[in-house]
């Protein structure tokens, strides 16, 4: 078992000089990624916390326009610090990420938000504000273009702004349930809601860090569904972490592995099968 | 061999005994315990306490509280407006020092303040406003202002910032960091990310602090009035200064009166507040 995915491992790391990526399984009808358009590009990044060991050891990884990407590995590997560092919430120790052609760690404060705002980030927990509604907390995913008031509560936003977020709402399913204050939700309706707000950035790009993670199976199904169609439907490219090897396998074009912060695997979905995935948990 | 130790679990003596009730305080605090008994006694006799004047106290509060029955409605009308006037200057006081709370709780709140400098200010600002009690405050604005209720405001607008800027500060805080995260990976501002997650994650606790600080104003606006900032203490003062108790006996139920009645909206409001969403 571990020297199969050894293998496949050292044939992985060549995959993005050598060969071109096989074509990807995601629902069908959908474009191959286009591999000149490199969206996501990491080299060598470097991330250790306050002078403790390297959380991230040299991570390497390129991901074209419209590929979905599974990033997958045990508790603590570096999943969320790998996001995290390609948006700077926290900042790397060392190597370089260029988003969307920017090159983000020489980014000033707004060139910075202006980058954020054009990616979705879904986070385990849906991190909505309770305390305000459903419609309110989708209208914040205008705060990038829109300074001041207008994108903080719905009751001060522009009839624009309301109604592309009831639209965002809709493409969710939860209109109706527009003015309910956000900690009246089920876990999966919250984790839609955040959705929603990321569709309201108009993004280009999607992160997930673990989505359906506190979902029962039934809600996390739904929710990596939603996420596929969105991806098909607007072309989007998408990075997201699981420890369902079947999502990884299902929703994703492309398996990356991590392991004490290193890439160990990296690999298309389309021939692997889920007892190779297994041993990157040995 | 099994069966005994099988029964030992269920019945017989365990092999490790429950460990002892009380730990034994050591030497230190021994002391300290020791140190305190003693500071209490020597605290009894600084206070002068003295069971004979208790004793013979006793006939003279009964005849005080029946010379202020029945209560008397002579002046009632001043009274009232008197009353009036302490509340105008409790509510006017609260909302007052409120709102300025709030910018100054946000610069006090370390995630959030805009500077380490500005941080530090609004602090000190904050404690010292706290620390230094509401009547020398009051006597602070009397020379400065002059006496009426606007120094009594005043000194409710302090009282008011160094209580709600403490607490508002704190709420701030400890909000969830959730969702500010998640504000700012979508490009948010600070400006976005403090009024649209961090205030309404801690406008429950604000609003219970305010409401509380109304309160606490009403009350503290009755005796501020004995030294001059306006309001029912004067009045009081006088009827007490003249011996008519039976008017004092009217302003202390008046007073009695509209603190109940602020604590009872205030916790009406309080529960309708909490509900709602925006
Ligand atoms: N804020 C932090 N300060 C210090 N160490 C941290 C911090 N966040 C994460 N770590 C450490 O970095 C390592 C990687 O954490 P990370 O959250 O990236 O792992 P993960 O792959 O996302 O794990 P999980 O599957 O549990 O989410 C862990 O050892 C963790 O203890
Ligand atoms: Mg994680």
């Amino acid at each position: 078992m571990t020297a199969v995915t050894l293998a496949r491992a050292t044939d992985a790391k060549q995959l993005p000089q050598g060969e071109p990526l096989p074509p990807p399984i995601l629902a069908g009808g959908r474009a191959a990624p286009d591999a000149a358009l490199v969206e996501l590009d990491v080299t060598g990044l470097c991330k250790a916390y306050h002078g403790g060991p390297a959380v991230l050891d040299g991570v390497s990884l390129q991901v074209p326009r419209g590929q979905s990407v599974a990033l997958i590995g045990s508790n603590g590997a570096g999943k969320s610090t790998l996001l995290r560092c390609c948006l700077r919430l926290i900042e790397p120790s060392g190597g370089e990420v260029t988003l969307l052609g920017e090159k983000v760690r020489a980014l000033d404060k707004a060139r910075l938000r202006r980058l954020r705002a054009e990616i979705g980030f879904v986070f385990q927990r849906h991190n909505l504000v309770g305390q305000l509604s459903v419609l309110s907390n989708v209208i914040h995913g205008a705060q990038s273009r829109q300074a001041g008031p207008g994108a903080w509560f719905h009751f001060l936003a522009s009839r624009a702004a309301r109604e592309e977020a009831m639209h965002c709402l809709e493409r969710v399913g939860l209109a109706e349930f527009a003015l309910r204050r956000a900690d009246q939700l089920s876990g999966g309706q919250s984790q839609r809601v955040a959705i929603a707000r990321t569709l309201m950035q108009r993004p280009r790009m999607m992160f997930a860090d673990e989505p359906v993670a506190s979902l029962d199976p039934n809600a996390g199904e739904e929710v990596m569904n939603l996420f596929a169609e969105l991806i098909r439907e607007k072309g989007l490219t998408l990075v997201f972490t699981s420890h369902h090897i079947n999502h990884a396998l299902r929703y994703a074009d492309r398996v990356v592995a991590l392991r004490n912060g290193r890439i160990e695997l990296d690999v298309a979905t389309a021939g692997v099968d889920a007892a190779a995935l297994r041993g990157i948990y040995d | 061999m099994t069966e005994t130790a099988f029964s030992g679990a269920s019945a017989g003596l365990p092999t490790r005994p429950a460990p002892a009730r009380f730990r034994r305080p050591g030497n230190g605090m021994s002391l300290l315990y020791l140190g305190a008994a003693a500071f209490f006694v020597y605290s009894l006799h600084g206070s002068e306490i003295s069971v004979e004047s208790l004793v013979n106290g006793l006939p003279n509060m009964a005849r005080l509280i029946g010379e202020m029955f029945p209560p008397s409605i002579a002046r009632l009308q001043s009274v009232g407006s008197a009353m009036l006037q302490t509340f105008q200057m409790a509510f006017a006081g609260t909302v007052i020092g409120v709102l300025l709370s709030v910018p100054l709780a946000i610069c006090a709140a370390r995630s959030l303040s805009p500077h380490p400098v500005l941080y530090h200010i609004s602090r000190a600002l904050i404690a010292l406003f706290r620390t230094v009690p509401d009547l020398v405050w009051a006597l602070f604005f009397v020379v400065t202002v002059g006496l009426g209720p606007f120094a009594g405001m005043l000194t409710l607008v302090v009282d008011a910032i160094g209580f709600c800027g403490r607490f508002f500060a704190e709420a701030m805080e400890e909000t969830d960091k959730g969702p500010q995260e998640a504000l700012t990976a979508l490009g948010a501002r600070r400006s976005g990310v403090v009024f649209s997650a961090v205030l309404p994650a801690a406008m429950p606790s604000m609003i219970n602090s305010s409401l509380f600080t109304l309160e606490k104003a009403t009350r503290a606006s009755v005796v501020l009035g004995l030294v001059g900032a306006g309001g029912i203490g004067i009045e009081l003062k006088v009827a007490m200064d003249l011996f008519q108790y039976d008017q004092a006996a009217t302003i202390i139920l008046g007073v009695f009166l509209l603190v109940l009645v602020v604590e009872r909206l205030s916790s009406m409001l309080r529960q309708r507040i909490l509900r709602q969403s925006v």
